[in-house]
């Protein structure tokens, strides 16, 4: 959080609801998101996290409810009233979305540097210099050797390609970022550097993020607070390690529980 | 006096849900108040609640009833369970640190950067600040004997004693205006001991106001100005 503050958050969520034909899947989620906060969404499969994030983040529209994004102008927009180009726009500026899967977030068949710069190709930089210079720094500080720019992700690893698919989101300095369980396809080994990536990032660039995860040692480790899922429901938040340390529901009383302590 | 803590009429009850609704009360009517330059000692054996009552204060624990208000940088009572996850986070960052047993490891960092980290959290810039940051950690490093062929690892292969003292450098490198420390000697040997000692002293010369668990007594002795006895705090039932 930095000290120049904004009198509103950066993202307000309000009473959203969605279901799927009879199944209730998210009933009236709401929280605010301030600057710089990271928030960690946790619960089961099929507990409405994924269903929240994408509601959020404007890949699905809700059925009830409003998701407000503070514009650059300083005022709150609704996202589900934005035309189309509107939402792609803010989608691949403003906004960053991280994949489980990282071939759901990047162009498996051309180059690393190439899917680096393609949002700020998408933003009219042209400078063919410009770019591969932007794409190199971006490489590197995500701890891929530069000398890869030109190689494909079909021939990177997991960790790496989760690491180019971050790079790739990075780029344009969004506010916000969303990450879908972004860890869990990974070994442990190749986890723990992840996750020190993406804390060094966030606080680095002062970035907003909801991250979805079943983890609840990646919530303790990114996350200032969190929200627990049950049923479609948020049935606790706070403070991660108030959350984590004095669970107060029942559910994540279950939860905190259940997890096999190294 | 003003006060830098003011705790009201608190209690904390665990409820386990899943162990039959079965309820533990451990604290009763908490009163106090602690100001600037004062190190309040919490005394009673263990199981009475005294990491409680430190873990309530840092917002770690929620009371299951009463007020527990804390000075902010802006001159401002903050309650605590009536704030929001942003104004408890503000509250860690400028307002109180808090010293445990063990060190929460951060994979891949280095110690150095595990101490230096909480004075470039605020920073507008947090690269530019980090190189000045790393100066007082380097400082806080050796006056705390940690060898220096250490500096660049993560502290996860570290000792008991190691970790403590990271802990300690960590937490206290930043001169937050409270301090909550649970059993910062711990696991030291008798020279480290006297540098904490040493340390506490001089957060309580500039102001500071401290609460403290030393299961060490002499520790105690040397930098109580007052002590309170937690068993007061336990319910009949």
């Amino acid at each position: 959080m930095t000290s120049s503050e904004s009198t509103l958050p950066l993202l307000r969520v309000r009473n959203v609801s969605k279901r799927y034909g009879d199944r209730v899947a998210l009933q009236e989620a709401s929280f605010e998101l301030w600057p710089g906060e990271v928030m960690a969404v946790v619960g089961e499969s099929g507990s409405g996290k994924s269903t929240l994030l994408n509601a959020i983040a404007a890949r699905s529209r809700p059925d009830l409810g409003q998701v407000e994004f503070l514009g650059r102008d300083g005022r709150l927009q609704d996202i589900h009233a934005m035309n189309e180009a509107q939402q792609r726009l803010l989608a691949r500026t403003d906004w960053g979305f991280v994949h489980q899967n990282p071939a759901d977030g990047l162009r498996m068949d051309v180059s690393a540097g190439a899917n680096v710069g393609e949002r700020l190709m998408g933003l009219g930089e042209r400078h063919y210099g410009r770019l591969r210079a932007t794409a190199e720094d971006w490489l590197e500080r995500v701890e891929i050797d530069a000398a890869r720019i030109d190689d494909a992700p079909r021939t990177f690893s997991g960790g790496m390609r989760q690491r180019l698919q971050i790079a790739r989101n990075l780029v344009t300095s969004p506010r916000l970022v969303f990450m879908d369980e972004p860890t869990s396809g990974l070994d442990v080994s190749v986890q723990a550097r992840l996750l020190d990536l993406l804390r060094q990032l966030t606080r680095q660039m002062q970035l907003a993020v909801v991250i979805v995860t079943h983890d609840l040692a990646v919530a303790r480790l990114l996350a200032h607070r969190m929200m627990v899922m049950q049923r479609g429901r948020v049935v606790e938040s706070g403070l991660t390690d108030r959350v984590l340390d004095d669970p107060q529901h029942p559910y994540t009383q279950l939860l905190v529980s259940s997890v096999l302590q190294p | 006096m003003t006060a830098m803590l003011q705790i009201q009429q608190v209690s904390k009850r665990f409820t386990l849900h899943n162990q039959n609704g079965a309820e533990l009360q451990v604290l009763s009517r908490v009163d106090l108040s602690v100001a600037p330059g004062e190190c309040l000692v919490l005394d009673g054996p263990s199981g009475m609640g005294k990491s409680t009552l430190l873990k309530l204060i840092y917002a770690n624990y929620r009371p299951s009833s009463g007020r527990i208000e804390m000075r902010q940088s802006d001159g401002r009572m903050l309650e605590l369970s009536a704030a929001s996850p942003r104004e408890l986070v503000r509250m860690r960052r400028d307002t109180v640190g808090y010293v445990s047993q063990f060190l929460r490891v951060i994979p891949r960092v280095a110690a150095l950067d595990v101490v230096a980290e909480p004075l470039i959290e605020d920073a507008a810039d947090p690269t530019a600040a980090l190189e000045a940051a790393r100066d007082q950690a380097r400082v806080w490093l050796a006056r705390l004997r940690i060898p220096e062929r250490l500096w660049h690892l993560p502290p996860a292969t570290f000792s008991g004693g190691e970790q403590q003292r990271i802990n300690i450098a960590r937490n206290m490198i930043k001169p937050r205006p409270l301090l909550l420390l649970d059993e910062p000697t711990a696991s030291l040997d008798a020279a480290n001991t006297q540098t904490v000692i040493e340390l506490i002293q001089e957060a309580l010369a500039r102001g500071a106001a401290l609460i403290g668990i030393f299961h060490d007594a002499s520790v105690g002795a040397a930098v109580a100005t007052r002590r309170i006895d937690v068993a007061k705090f336990r319910s009949a039932a």
